[in-house]
């Protein structure tokens, strides 16, 4: 699970019943790197995540991908969920299995697997668990270990963090840019939230409000693994893209106050 | 400055199981059933009464004559309401997921599911004759419209994020009907099935009535015809037994399928 493909988008264009969410979206999300996605509410962020991922066909524009997945990966374009997207009826395990079953995995390599993501990521203990009994967190978890099992060449996270509380949310992220890193897998990860973009984002690409257009594109080098909450630098960062987003922000919400 | 406990006004709306009491209840109605009619409140001659009913019982056992019946209608049950609810998921499933299906669909089974079944058995005579064929589409006629919208609501219902997610992973369609969109129904399938369940057997009593020698329903019309109240009111007792039996086999296998609950 190496960072060998990229995509490119291409003059996105989308919208919803008259509504134009995205307007002239260009952009290259480079293989191996994080590229996170932020906005106010309804600029189209999870919008333009569903073309790149292919599950949205935009009004115009393309999206390619670039480079060739690796011989082990057995979906290039794999998400993670906001809502988990866990199957109810299918134990911890069970929703590990379901995304490999129709793959060429043997049925022992496929449980050689489920164990091996669950043991990754610290579900080890409740692979016969239903979904229900489990906290949000670790719903999430199952939603991270589905999405390793099939080694994803790029991994496309919707919100991950923003159903879960402050705590989960805090020791999830620790554990996202331990996976990220050790992965390598390129990732667009889509948020709300500023300090969750810094702590990832090599490449923060901030969308203005609707019509969602870029407004401006921040590259930050330091390793994943060097960054702490604490960061003065990236705390600036924090602060500028609050600056950035602010008014679009304030206005989102006068927006969905007046139920528009 | 005043001051008071402060009222707990939470609670209720919460019904619980009370298994001792719904046997205390039917045990209770018979004791006194049996008791007008010791008492000579009831003529037995008009209600019978749960002794007499149960020597009746005994009877039929005895002479092997309930067996003739009870297999009869168990057949003509199995074999129309198999029909009804195989056909009736295959097009439950097809309206909940085609859009070409469904509004052409919904119109048939719009109009035909509030037509009476039973009104229609003069005409299932007619085309199918007076033998098993009539009797059987009748039950699967009936069976086959509840078991279509059952089926239709619950793939309607299915999360389409769920599917999303599938279809994220590459899951073939396939494995995303059989792993998600059946699994996700299932619930209202399976409630669908209660109600075809006891569809089936008042249109099984009804069709055994208009034209049939064998059967529940042919027995109790004869015994009605002859008014022995006792032999009628034990075929009504077999008709409730094999409803109970019916309603705890579903029961066991929705515990089974909805364990996950």
């Amino acid at each position: 699970m190496t960072g060998s493909l990229g995509l490119t988008a291409a003059g996105i264009r989308h919208g919803f019943r008259g509504l134009q969410v995205l307007d002239g979206i260009d952009l290259t999300v480079a293989p191996g790197r994080v590229t996170v996605l932020v906005g106010p509410s309804g600029c189209g962020k999870s919008t333009l995540l569903g073309i790149l991922g292919g599950l949205l066909a935009p009004d115009a524009g393309t999206v390619r991908l670039e480079g060739t997945p690796p011989p082990d990966c057995l979906n290039p374009l794999t998400y993670v969920f906001q809502d988990f997207a866990l199957v109810p009826w299918r134990s911890v395990a069970g929703n590990v299995s379901l995304v490999l079953e129709h793959t060429r995995l043997s049925r022992a390599e496929r449980a050689a697997r489920v164990a091996e993501v669950l043991a990754l990521t610290g579900l080890a203990d409740f692979a016969q668990a239903w979904p229900r009994q489990l906290s949000g967190g670790m719903r999430q978890r199952v939603g991270i270990a589905r999405a390793l099992a099939v080694r994803p060449a790029v991994l496309l996270m919707d919100e991950p963090l923003s159903a879960l509380d402050a705590q989960t949310r805090d020791l999830l992220l620790d554990e996202f840019v331990d996976l990220i890193a050790r992965t390598g897998a390129t990732t667009v990860y889509v948020t709300h939230n500023l300090a969750e973009a810094t702590r990832l984002g090599q490449q923060i690409v901030v969308m203005g409000r609707r019509p969602g257009r870029i407004r401006e594109i921040l590259t930050l080098d330091a390793p994943l693994t060097a960054r702490t909450p604490d960061d003065p630098a990236l705390k600036e960062v924090e602060r500028h893209l609050w600056r950035l987003l602010r008014d679009d922000a304030a206005a989102a919400q006068a927006e969905l106050a007046d139920g528009i | 400055m005043a001051s008071d406990f402060v009222p707990y006004r939470a609670g209720g709306f919460a019904p619980r199981r009370l298994p001792w009491a719904s046997v205390a209840t039917l045990i209770g109605l018979l004791a006194l059933w049996q008791a007008c009619a010791s008492l000579g409140w009831v003529s037995t001659a008009f209600a019978s009464s749960p002794l007499l009913i149960g020597r009746a019982l005994a009877a039929l056992i005895a002479s092997g004559e309930l067996w003739g019946h009870l297999a009869a209608s168990l057949q003509r049950l199995a074999i129309g309401w198999a029909i009804g609810t195989v056909t009736g998921l295959a097009f439950g499933v097809a309206l909940g997921l085609f859009t070409l299906a469904r509004s052409p669909g919904m119109a048939v089974v719009s109009a035909l599911f509030p037509v009476p079944k039973i009104a229609l058995v003069p005409l299932f005579i007619i085309w199918f004759g007076i033998g098993e064929g009539s009797k059987i589409v009748t039950l699967a006629f009936g069976v086959f419209f509840p078991t279509v919208v059952n089926t239709m609501a619950g793939v309607d219902g299915v999360p389409r994020g769920l599917i999303r997610m599938a279809q994220s992973f590459g899951v073939p369609y396939r494995d995303i009907l059989t792993k998600i969109v059946l699994p996700g129904a299932m619930p209202a399938i399976l409630s669908g099935f209660r109600i075809t369940t006891s569809t089936a057997i008042i249109l099984l009593v009804a069709a055994e009535m208009i034209g049939a020698d064998k059967g529940i329903g042919a027995f109790v019309l004869q015994a009605g015809n002859l008014y022995d109240t006792d032999n009628l009111l034990a075929g009504i007792v077999v008709l409730s037994a094999i409803g109970l039996v019916v309603s705890a086999v579903l029961g066991w296998i929705e515990r089974r399928v909805l364990a996950w609950r």
